[in-house]
Protein backbone atom coordinates (compact mmCIF):
# COMPACT_ATOMS: atom_id res chain seq x y z
CA UNK A 1 0.00 0.00 0.00
CA UNK A 2 2.93 2.63 1.13
CA UNK A 3 5.45 3.95 -1.62
CA UNK A 4 8.25 1.77 -1.85
CA UNK A 5 11.62 3.34 -0.55
CA UNK A 6 14.92 2.96 0.30
CA UNK A 7 14.73 4.78 3.46
CA UNK A 8 11.68 5.27 5.98
CA UNK A 9 10.30 8.91 6.20
CA UNK A 10 10.60 8.51 9.62
CA UNK A 11 12.91 6.89 11.81
CA UNK A 12 12.99 6.81 15.40
CA UNK A 13 15.87 4.48 16.92
CA UNK A 14 15.86 4.00 20.42
CA UNK A 15 15.18 7.32 21.20
CA UNK A 16 15.03 8.17 25.51
CA UNK A 17 14.14 11.36 26.86
CA UNK A 18 14.74 12.28 30.96
CA UNK A 19 13.08 15.29 32.04
CA UNK A 20 14.66 16.86 35.15
CA UNK A 21 17.65 15.71 36.69
CA UNK A 22 18.54 14.55 40.07
CA UNK A 23 15.31 13.13 41.96
CA UNK A 24 13.46 15.07 40.14
CA UNK A 25 14.43 12.70 37.40
CA UNK A 26 11.81 11.81 35.07
CA UNK A 27 12.13 9.12 31.90
CA UNK A 28 9.81 9.89 29.49
CA UNK A 29 10.63 7.74 27.05
CA UNK A 30 13.31 4.59 26.78
CA UNK A 31 14.37 2.72 23.96
CA UNK A 32 11.50 4.14 21.90
CA UNK A 33 12.23 2.98 17.72
CA UNK A 34 9.07 3.15 15.21
CA UNK A 35 10.00 3.74 11.64
CA UNK A 36 6.72 5.08 9.48
CA UNK A 37 7.10 4.79 5.58
CA UNK A 38 6.24 7.71 2.98
CA UNK A 39 2.49 7.88 2.59
CA UNK A 40 1.67 6.19 6.01
CA UNK A 41 -1.34 7.13 8.34
CA UNK A 42 -0.05 5.94 11.56
CA UNK A 43 -1.61 6.88 15.17
CA UNK A 44 -0.22 6.38 18.43
CA UNK A 45 -2.25 5.32 21.30
CA UNK A 46 -1.58 4.36 24.81
CA UNK A 47 -2.11 5.37 28.26
CA UNK A 48 -1.94 9.27 29.32
CA UNK A 49 1.63 9.83 30.52
CA UNK A 50 2.81 7.44 28.52
CA UNK A 51 5.41 9.62 26.76
CA UNK A 52 3.54 9.77 23.01
CA UNK A 53 3.33 13.60 23.28
CA UNK A 54 6.67 13.71 23.68
CA UNK A 55 7.60 11.25 20.68
CA UNK A 56 5.48 14.04 18.84
CA UNK A 57 7.81 17.02 20.31
CA UNK A 58 10.84 15.66 19.31
CA UNK A 59 9.80 15.01 15.97
CA UNK A 60 8.61 18.51 15.66
CA UNK A 61 12.20 19.52 17.00
CA UNK A 62 10.37 21.62 19.52
CA UNK A 63 12.20 18.59 22.30
CA UNK A 64 15.74 17.37 22.40
CA UNK A 65 15.92 13.27 22.65
CA UNK A 66 18.45 12.92 25.70
CA UNK A 67 19.95 9.68 23.10
CA UNK A 68 18.77 7.64 20.23
CA UNK A 69 18.48 8.89 16.63
CA UNK A 70 15.43 10.45 14.86
CA UNK A 71 15.69 11.36 11.50
CA UNK A 72 12.93 12.50 8.60
CA UNK A 73 13.88 11.45 5.09
CA UNK A 74 16.84 10.32 6.25
CA UNK A 75 18.47 13.41 7.44
CA UNK A 76 18.74 13.81 11.48
CA UNK A 77 16.34 16.21 13.40
CA UNK A 78 17.90 19.17 14.74
CA UNK A 79 14.82 21.31 15.12
CA UNK A 80 11.30 22.22 13.53
CA UNK A 81 11.47 22.59 9.86
CA UNK A 82 8.90 23.21 7.13
CA UNK A 83 8.32 19.55 6.22
CA UNK A 84 6.79 18.85 9.35
CA UNK A 85 3.52 20.35 10.00
CA UNK A 86 2.44 20.20 13.49
CA UNK A 87 -1.37 20.59 14.89
CA UNK A 88 -1.66 20.61 18.38
CA UNK A 89 -4.48 19.99 20.72
CA UNK A 90 -5.51 23.01 22.18
CA UNK A 91 -5.81 24.54 18.95
CA UNK A 92 -2.85 27.02 19.32
CA UNK A 93 -4.10 29.71 17.29
CA UNK A 94 -2.85 33.48 17.60
CA UNK A 95 -6.23 34.87 18.87
CA UNK A 96 -5.00 38.20 17.88
CA UNK A 97 -5.04 37.22 13.84
CA UNK A 98 -8.23 36.41 12.29
CA UNK A 99 -8.29 33.02 10.26
CA UNK A 100 -6.84 33.85 7.22
CA UNK A 101 -4.06 35.60 9.27
CA UNK A 102 -3.57 32.52 11.13
CA UNK A 103 -3.00 30.46 8.10
CA UNK A 104 -0.78 32.52 6.01
CA UNK A 105 1.66 32.96 9.28
CA UNK A 106 4.10 29.91 7.99
CA UNK A 107 4.11 31.32 4.66
CA UNK A 108 4.93 34.87 5.11
CA UNK A 109 8.10 34.64 2.73
CA UNK A 110 5.43 34.20 -0.73
CA UNK A 111 4.47 37.07 -2.37
CA UNK A 112 1.68 38.70 -1.30
CA UNK A 113 -0.69 37.80 -4.03
CA UNK A 114 0.51 33.75 -3.46
CA UNK A 115 0.43 34.25 -0.03
CA UNK A 116 -3.52 34.91 0.01
CA UNK A 117 -4.10 32.34 -2.80
CA UNK A 118 -2.72 29.62 -1.12
CA UNK A 119 -4.43 30.27 2.60
CA UNK A 120 -7.87 30.95 0.66
CA UNK A 121 -7.34 27.81 -0.81
CA UNK A 122 -6.44 25.75 2.23
CA UNK A 123 -9.52 27.61 3.74
CA UNK A 124 -11.91 26.55 1.59
CA UNK A 125 -11.04 23.60 1.80
CA UNK A 126 -11.50 22.65 5.70
CA UNK A 127 -14.68 24.57 4.92
CA UNK A 128 -13.94 28.25 7.11
CA UNK A 129 -14.58 30.06 3.44
CA UNK A 130 -16.90 32.42 4.97
CA UNK A 131 -14.92 32.97 8.49
CA UNK A 132 -11.55 34.14 7.10
CA UNK A 133 -11.59 37.31 8.34
CA UNK A 134 -12.91 36.16 11.92
CA UNK A 135 -10.80 36.36 14.47
CA UNK A 136 -10.41 32.76 16.48
CA UNK A 137 -12.61 34.21 19.72
CA UNK A 138 -15.94 33.70 17.42
CA UNK A 139 -15.38 30.15 16.08
CA UNK A 140 -16.13 26.77 17.61
CA UNK A 141 -13.71 24.47 18.77
CA UNK A 142 -14.16 22.55 15.81
CA UNK A 143 -14.08 25.36 13.59
CA UNK A 144 -10.90 26.54 15.40
CA UNK A 145 -9.10 23.07 14.92
CA UNK A 146 -9.85 23.22 11.24
CA UNK A 147 -8.39 26.55 10.94
CA UNK A 148 -5.41 25.02 12.73
CA UNK A 149 -5.39 21.85 10.40
CA UNK A 150 -5.52 24.80 6.95
CA UNK A 151 -2.31 26.55 8.80
CA UNK A 152 0.00 23.12 9.21
CA UNK A 153 -1.15 22.74 5.16
CA UNK A 154 -0.50 26.24 4.15
CA UNK A 155 3.28 25.28 4.38
CA UNK A 156 2.81 22.18 2.26
CA UNK A 157 4.73 19.73 4.36
CA UNK A 158 5.05 16.28 3.41
CA UNK A 159 4.55 15.36 7.21
CA UNK A 160 1.80 16.10 9.73
CA UNK A 161 2.35 15.29 13.59
CA UNK A 162 -0.80 15.57 15.40
CA UNK A 163 -1.07 15.61 18.78
CA UNK A 164 -4.40 14.77 19.79
CA UNK A 165 -6.42 17.16 17.38
CA UNK A 166 -9.37 16.35 17.97
CA UNK A 167 -9.46 15.58 21.83
CA UNK A 168 -11.30 18.71 23.05
CA UNK A 169 -14.13 17.89 20.25
CA UNK A 170 -18.19 16.73 20.83
CA UNK A 171 -18.56 13.02 19.61
CA UNK A 172 -20.08 14.71 16.59
CA UNK A 173 -17.61 16.68 15.29
CA UNK A 174 -14.64 14.72 16.03
CA UNK A 175 -16.30 12.54 13.65
CA UNK A 176 -17.16 15.00 10.94
CA UNK A 177 -13.40 15.69 11.35
CA UNK A 178 -11.87 12.30 11.25
CA UNK A 179 -13.64 11.75 7.85
CA UNK A 180 -12.52 14.63 6.36
CA UNK A 181 -8.96 14.38 7.50
CA UNK A 182 -9.23 10.86 5.72
CA UNK A 183 -10.34 12.40 2.51
CA UNK A 184 -8.01 14.48 2.05
CA UNK A 185 -5.31 12.37 3.29
CA UNK A 186 -6.52 9.77 0.84
CA UNK A 187 -6.38 12.56 -1.94
CA UNK A 188 -2.49 13.32 -1.15
CA UNK A 189 -1.33 10.59 0.96
CA UNK A 190 1.00 12.77 3.45
CA UNK A 191 2.83 10.93 5.90
CA UNK A 192 0.72 11.55 9.20
CA UNK A 193 1.39 10.73 12.71
CA UNK A 194 -1.61 11.43 15.13
CA UNK A 195 -1.29 10.60 18.94
CA UNK A 196 -4.12 9.82 20.33
CA UNK A 197 -5.91 8.64 23.80
CA UNK A 198 -9.01 7.21 21.94
CA UNK A 199 -9.01 3.82 20.63
CA UNK A 200 -11.77 4.07 18.23
CA UNK A 201 -9.99 7.32 16.83
CA UNK A 202 -6.70 4.98 16.45
CA UNK A 203 -8.33 2.25 15.03
CA UNK A 204 -10.44 3.94 12.75
CA UNK A 205 -7.93 6.45 11.10
CA UNK A 206 -4.90 4.72 10.83
CA UNK A 207 -3.16 1.39 8.02
CA UNK A 208 -0.80 1.02 11.47
CA UNK A 209 -2.00 1.44 14.93
CA UNK A 210 1.44 1.82 17.48
CA UNK A 211 0.81 1.06 21.10
CA UNK A 212 2.68 2.78 23.68
CA UNK A 213 3.57 1.38 27.16
CA UNK A 214 4.42 4.27 29.58
CA UNK A 215 7.27 4.89 32.19
CA UNK A 216 9.75 4.84 30.16
CA UNK A 217 7.85 5.24 27.39
CA UNK A 218 8.10 2.57 24.59
CA UNK A 219 6.31 0.80 21.89
CA UNK A 220 4.42 -2.01 23.65
CA UNK A 221 2.73 -3.41 20.35
CA UNK A 222 1.94 -2.52 16.83
CA UNK A 223 -1.36 -3.75 14.91
CA UNK A 224 -1.57 -3.26 11.52
CA UNK A 225 -5.47 -2.21 10.30
CA UNK A 226 -6.05 -3.97 6.57
CA UNK A 227 -9.35 -2.23 6.73
CA UNK A 228 -9.99 -0.64 3.06
CA UNK A 229 -10.40 3.36 2.29
CA UNK A 230 -12.25 5.51 1.87
CA UNK A 231 -13.52 4.16 5.89
CA UNK A 232 -17.56 4.34 5.77
CA UNK A 233 -19.92 4.12 8.39
CA UNK A 234 -20.34 0.38 7.34
CA UNK A 235 -16.79 0.05 8.06
CA UNK A 236 -16.57 1.45 11.43
CA UNK A 237 -19.89 -0.31 12.90
CA UNK A 238 -18.70 -3.56 11.02
CA UNK A 239 -17.17 -6.73 12.37
CA UNK A 240 -13.53 -6.09 11.52
CA UNK A 241 -13.14 -2.95 12.92
CA UNK A 242 -14.81 -4.46 16.07
CA UNK A 243 -12.14 -7.29 16.29
CA UNK A 244 -9.30 -4.78 16.06
CA UNK A 245 -10.60 -1.96 18.28
CA UNK A 246 -10.83 -5.01 20.89
CA UNK A 247 -7.14 -6.04 20.13
CA UNK A 248 -5.99 -2.66 20.32
CA UNK A 249 -8.06 -2.07 23.85
CA UNK A 250 -6.28 -5.08 25.43
CA UNK A 251 -2.99 -3.70 24.57
CA UNK A 252 -3.32 -0.45 25.56
CA UNK A 253 -5.43 -2.04 29.32
CA UNK A 254 -3.83 -4.82 29.94
CA UNK A 255 -0.17 -3.82 29.70
CA UNK B 1 -39.58 57.60 37.53
CA UNK B 2 -36.32 56.54 39.88
CA UNK B 3 -38.48 54.02 41.58
CA UNK B 4 -39.27 52.12 38.18
CA UNK B 5 -36.21 52.52 37.00
CA UNK B 6 -34.92 50.73 40.24
CA UNK B 7 -37.19 47.96 39.66
CA UNK B 8 -35.90 47.41 35.50
CA UNK B 9 -32.70 47.69 36.78
CA UNK B 10 -33.19 44.95 39.49
CA UNK B 11 -34.87 42.48 37.68
CA UNK B 12 -32.84 42.58 34.68
CA UNK B 13 -30.28 39.74 35.05
CA UNK B 14 -27.41 39.23 33.23
CA UNK B 15 -28.15 37.24 30.54
CA UNK B 16 -31.47 39.35 29.36
CA UNK B 17 -30.70 41.08 26.98
CA UNK B 18 -27.83 43.62 26.90
CA UNK B 19 -29.22 46.35 25.80
CA UNK B 20 -32.52 46.43 28.08
CA UNK B 21 -29.25 45.38 30.71
CA UNK B 22 -27.29 48.37 29.73
CA UNK B 23 -29.98 50.97 30.54
CA UNK B 24 -30.88 49.41 33.59
CA UNK B 25 -27.50 49.42 35.25
CA UNK B 26 -27.19 53.21 33.86
CA UNK B 27 -30.22 54.51 35.64
CA UNK B 28 -28.98 52.43 38.47
CA UNK B 29 -25.66 54.83 37.90
CA UNK B 30 -27.47 58.21 37.95
CA UNK B 31 -30.14 56.69 41.32
CA UNK B 32 -26.76 56.16 42.62
CA UNK B 33 -25.35 59.11 42.28
CA UNK B 34 -27.96 61.35 43.12
CA UNK B 35 -28.79 59.50 46.13
CA UNK B 36 -24.97 60.68 47.32
CA UNK B 37 -25.34 64.38 47.05
CA UNK B 38 -28.38 64.03 48.41
CA UNK B 39 -27.07 62.77 51.70
CA UNK B 40 -23.84 65.05 50.96
CA UNK B 41 -26.75 67.92 50.97
CA UNK B 42 -28.28 66.46 54.16
CA UNK B 43 -24.79 66.04 55.84
CA UNK B 44 -24.10 69.74 55.42
CA UNK B 45 -27.97 71.13 56.24
CA UNK B 46 -27.40 68.65 59.49
CA UNK B 47 -24.23 71.06 60.72
CA UNK B 48 -21.38 68.73 59.73
CA UNK B 49 -18.23 70.41 58.52
CA UNK B 50 -19.56 69.97 54.62
CA UNK B 51 -19.63 72.92 52.39
CA UNK B 52 -23.02 72.37 50.30
CA UNK B 53 -23.12 71.07 47.02
CA UNK B 54 -24.54 74.93 45.79
CA UNK B 55 -21.34 76.58 47.24
CA UNK B 56 -19.47 74.16 45.45
CA UNK B 57 -20.64 74.77 42.53
CA UNK B 58 -20.42 78.39 43.02
CA UNK B 59 -17.20 78.46 43.46
CA UNK B 60 -16.49 76.05 40.63
CA UNK B 61 -17.94 78.63 38.37
CA UNK B 62 -16.01 81.30 39.86
CA UNK B 63 -12.87 79.34 40.01
CA UNK B 64 -13.73 78.37 35.95
CA UNK B 65 -14.51 82.14 35.35
CA UNK B 66 -11.39 83.61 36.62
CA UNK B 67 -9.10 81.12 35.08
CA UNK B 68 -8.01 79.33 38.22
CA UNK B 69 -9.52 76.23 37.38
CA UNK B 70 -8.41 75.92 33.79
CA UNK B 71 -4.83 77.15 35.48
CA UNK B 72 -4.60 74.40 37.73
CA UNK B 73 -6.33 71.88 35.68
CA UNK B 74 -3.73 72.21 32.89
CA UNK B 75 -0.68 72.14 35.33
CA UNK B 76 -1.84 68.68 36.52
CA UNK B 77 -2.59 67.30 33.71
CA UNK B 78 0.64 68.22 31.77
CA UNK B 79 2.51 66.64 34.92
CA UNK B 80 0.59 63.58 35.06
CA UNK B 81 0.71 62.82 31.22
CA UNK B 82 4.24 63.11 31.22
CA UNK B 83 5.73 61.53 33.76
CA UNK B 84 2.98 58.73 32.97
CA UNK B 85 3.75 58.36 29.15
CA UNK B 86 7.78 58.26 29.90
CA UNK B 87 7.51 56.35 33.12
CA UNK B 88 4.99 53.44 30.90
CA UNK B 89 7.38 53.36 27.62
CA UNK B 90 10.24 52.75 30.45
CA UNK B 91 8.18 50.08 31.86
CA UNK B 92 6.96 48.71 28.72
CA UNK B 93 10.88 48.23 27.60
CA UNK B 94 12.35 47.23 30.70
CA UNK B 95 9.56 44.62 31.28
CA UNK B 96 9.97 43.16 27.83
CA UNK B 97 14.15 42.84 28.51
CA UNK B 98 13.37 41.38 31.97
CA UNK B 99 10.89 39.09 30.63
CA UNK B 100 12.75 37.86 27.60
CA UNK B 101 16.36 37.93 28.95
CA UNK B 102 17.17 36.17 31.88
CA UNK B 103 20.27 38.72 32.32
CA UNK B 104 18.60 41.44 32.59
CA UNK B 105 15.85 39.86 34.81
CA UNK B 106 18.96 38.81 36.93
CA UNK B 107 20.01 42.68 36.96
CA UNK B 108 16.62 44.74 36.62
CA UNK B 109 14.57 42.25 39.27
CA UNK B 110 15.95 43.41 42.68
CA UNK B 111 15.91 46.91 42.01
CA UNK B 112 11.97 46.58 40.65
CA UNK B 113 11.15 44.57 43.93
CA UNK B 114 12.78 47.19 46.21
CA UNK B 115 11.74 50.20 44.85
CA UNK B 116 8.36 48.91 44.18
CA UNK B 117 7.79 48.57 48.00
CA UNK B 118 8.60 52.25 48.73
CA UNK B 119 5.89 54.65 48.30
CA UNK B 120 7.77 57.13 45.16
CA UNK B 121 6.44 60.01 47.81
CA UNK B 122 8.84 58.86 50.00
CA UNK B 123 11.54 59.85 47.34
CA UNK B 124 10.80 62.83 46.96
CA UNK B 125 13.41 64.63 49.33
CA UNK B 126 16.11 62.82 47.97
CA UNK B 127 14.26 63.89 44.50
CA UNK B 128 14.17 67.40 45.94
CA UNK B 129 17.93 67.72 47.12
CA UNK B 130 19.14 66.22 43.37
CA UNK B 131 16.75 68.11 40.79
CA UNK B 132 15.73 71.27 42.23
CA UNK B 133 12.54 72.66 42.68
CA UNK B 134 11.39 72.72 39.34
CA UNK B 135 9.01 70.72 37.45
CA UNK B 136 11.32 68.11 36.98
CA UNK B 137 11.30 66.30 40.44
CA UNK B 138 7.25 66.42 40.33
CA UNK B 139 7.47 64.54 37.09
CA UNK B 140 9.80 62.15 38.69
CA UNK B 141 7.69 61.10 41.41
CA UNK B 142 5.22 60.52 38.59
CA UNK B 143 7.32 58.99 36.34
CA UNK B 144 8.55 56.67 38.71
CA UNK B 145 5.04 55.37 40.39
CA UNK B 146 3.59 54.91 36.85
CA UNK B 147 6.72 53.07 35.81
CA UNK B 148 6.58 50.80 38.86
CA UNK B 149 2.84 50.01 38.62
CA UNK B 150 3.50 48.63 34.71
CA UNK B 151 6.84 47.33 34.51
CA UNK B 152 5.53 43.86 36.88
CA UNK B 153 2.46 43.65 34.72
CA UNK B 154 4.71 43.90 31.59
CA UNK B 155 7.33 41.50 32.95
CA UNK B 156 4.40 39.29 34.34
CA UNK B 157 3.00 39.35 30.86
CA UNK B 158 6.09 38.09 28.85
CA UNK B 159 6.74 35.27 31.33
CA UNK B 160 2.74 34.12 30.41
CA UNK B 161 2.77 33.84 27.43
CA UNK B 162 1.60 30.59 25.88
CA UNK B 163 4.35 28.05 25.71
CA UNK B 164 2.05 26.42 22.75
CA UNK B 165 1.95 29.87 20.96
CA UNK B 166 5.62 30.04 20.80
CA UNK B 167 5.92 26.44 19.71
CA UNK B 168 3.57 26.88 17.13
CA UNK B 169 5.22 29.65 15.98
CA UNK B 170 8.53 27.68 16.10
CA UNK B 171 7.28 24.92 13.59
CA UNK B 172 5.80 27.22 11.36
CA UNK B 173 9.34 28.65 10.79
CA UNK B 174 9.58 31.61 13.43
CA UNK B 175 12.46 32.00 15.73
CA UNK B 176 13.81 34.57 18.03
CA UNK B 177 13.12 37.87 17.05
CA UNK B 178 10.68 37.11 14.74
CA UNK B 179 9.16 35.18 17.68
CA UNK B 180 8.85 37.81 19.75
CA UNK B 181 7.59 40.88 17.71
CA UNK B 182 4.83 38.18 16.30
CA UNK B 183 4.01 36.51 19.35
CA UNK B 184 5.22 37.80 22.24
CA UNK B 185 4.45 41.49 21.91
CA UNK B 186 0.98 40.78 21.05
CA UNK B 187 0.28 38.44 23.52
CA UNK B 188 1.54 40.99 26.41
CA UNK B 189 -0.50 43.92 25.16
CA UNK B 190 -3.49 42.50 27.68
CA UNK B 191 -1.16 42.71 30.53
CA UNK B 192 0.62 46.05 29.26
CA UNK B 193 -3.04 47.71 29.73
CA UNK B 194 -3.74 46.59 32.74
CA UNK B 195 -0.45 47.80 34.20
CA UNK B 196 -0.80 51.33 32.56
CA UNK B 197 -4.46 51.34 34.14
CA UNK B 198 -3.11 50.96 37.80
CA UNK B 199 0.41 53.61 36.81
CA UNK B 200 -2.09 56.47 35.19
CA UNK B 201 -4.07 55.27 38.98
CA UNK B 202 -1.31 55.91 40.84
CA UNK B 203 0.28 58.46 38.75
CA UNK B 204 -2.68 60.70 40.16
CA UNK B 205 -2.25 59.81 43.36
CA UNK B 206 1.48 60.93 43.99
CA UNK B 207 0.58 63.68 41.64
CA UNK B 208 -1.75 65.28 43.97
CA UNK B 209 0.67 64.67 46.99
CA UNK B 210 3.59 65.99 45.18
CA UNK B 211 1.85 69.28 44.18
CA UNK B 212 0.72 69.76 48.06
CA UNK B 213 4.13 69.07 49.03
CA UNK B 214 6.08 71.33 46.34
CA UNK B 215 4.23 73.30 43.63
CA UNK B 216 3.42 77.00 42.88
CA UNK B 217 0.57 75.85 41.33
CA UNK B 218 -1.93 72.55 40.04
CA UNK B 219 -4.46 70.96 41.86
CA UNK B 220 -3.11 69.76 44.68
CA UNK B 221 -0.86 72.68 45.23
CA UNK B 222 -4.74 74.79 44.73
CA UNK B 223 -5.98 72.38 47.78
CA UNK B 224 -3.10 73.01 50.06
CA UNK B 225 -3.33 76.87 50.00
CA UNK B 226 -7.17 76.44 50.46
CA UNK B 227 -6.43 74.08 53.64
CA UNK B 228 -4.59 76.98 55.57
CA UNK B 229 -7.48 79.58 54.49
CA UNK B 230 -10.21 76.82 55.76
CA UNK B 231 -11.43 77.65 52.32
CA UNK B 232 -13.61 74.18 51.83
CA UNK B 233 -15.47 74.93 48.62
CA UNK B 234 -12.08 75.34 46.84
CA UNK B 235 -10.70 71.93 48.35
CA UNK B 236 -14.17 70.08 47.25
CA UNK B 237 -13.70 71.51 43.87
CA UNK B 238 -10.06 70.30 43.72
CA UNK B 239 -11.12 67.14 44.86
CA UNK B 240 -14.19 66.38 42.21
CA UNK B 241 -11.53 67.98 39.35
CA UNK B 242 -9.21 65.07 40.28
CA UNK B 243 -11.73 62.63 40.36
CA UNK B 244 -13.59 63.11 36.60
CA UNK B 245 -9.88 64.17 35.16
CA UNK B 246 -8.96 60.80 37.16
CA UNK B 247 -12.23 58.97 35.24
CA UNK B 248 -12.00 60.67 32.02
CA UNK B 249 -8.22 59.36 31.34
CA UNK B 250 -9.13 56.17 32.65
CA UNK B 251 -11.74 55.74 30.34
CA UNK B 252 -9.78 57.08 27.13
CA UNK B 253 -7.25 54.42 28.11
CA UNK B 254 -9.87 52.20 28.34
CA UNK B 255 -11.28 52.45 25.00
CA UNK B 256 -7.89 52.76 23.10
CA UNK B 257 -6.63 49.09 24.60
CA UNK B 258 -10.00 47.81 24.02
CA UNK B 259 -8.70 48.75 20.31
CA UNK B 260 -6.04 46.93 20.48
CA UNK B 261 -6.97 43.92 23.07
CA UNK B 262 -10.16 42.85 21.80
CA UNK B 263 -9.26 39.68 20.62
CA UNK B 264 -9.24 38.57 23.72
CA UNK B 265 -11.64 35.80 24.52
CA UNK B 266 -13.94 36.46 27.54
CA UNK B 267 -15.08 34.18 29.74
Amino acid sequence: MTAPSTSPKILLRDVAKTFGAGRDEFAALGGFSLAVDDGEFVTVVGPSGCGKSTVLAILAGLEPATSGSVAVDGAPVSGPGPERGVVFQQYALFPWLTVRQNVEFGIRDLPRHERRQRADHFIDLVGLGAFADNLPKTLSGGMKQRCAIARAYAADPSILLMDEPFGALDSLTRARLQEQLLQTWTADRRTILFVTHDVDEAVFLANRVVVMAGRPGRVHAEVEVALPYPRTEDIRLGPDFTELRNRVWHAVHHQ
Amino acid sequence: MSASAVASGTGTSAREGAGRGRTGRFALNVVSVVAGVGLWWGLAAAGLQFPTPVQVLARGWQMALDGTLLTDVLASVRRVLIGFALGSMAAIVVGFLMGWFAAARALLEPWVQFFRTIPPLALLPIVLVLLGIGETPKIFVIFLASFLSCVISTFQGVTDVDRTLINAARVLGSSGPDIFLRVVVPATAPFILVGMRVGLGSAWGTLVASEMLAAQDGLGQRMQRAQLYYDLPTIYVSIIAIGVLGLVMDRLLQVAGDRVTGWQERR
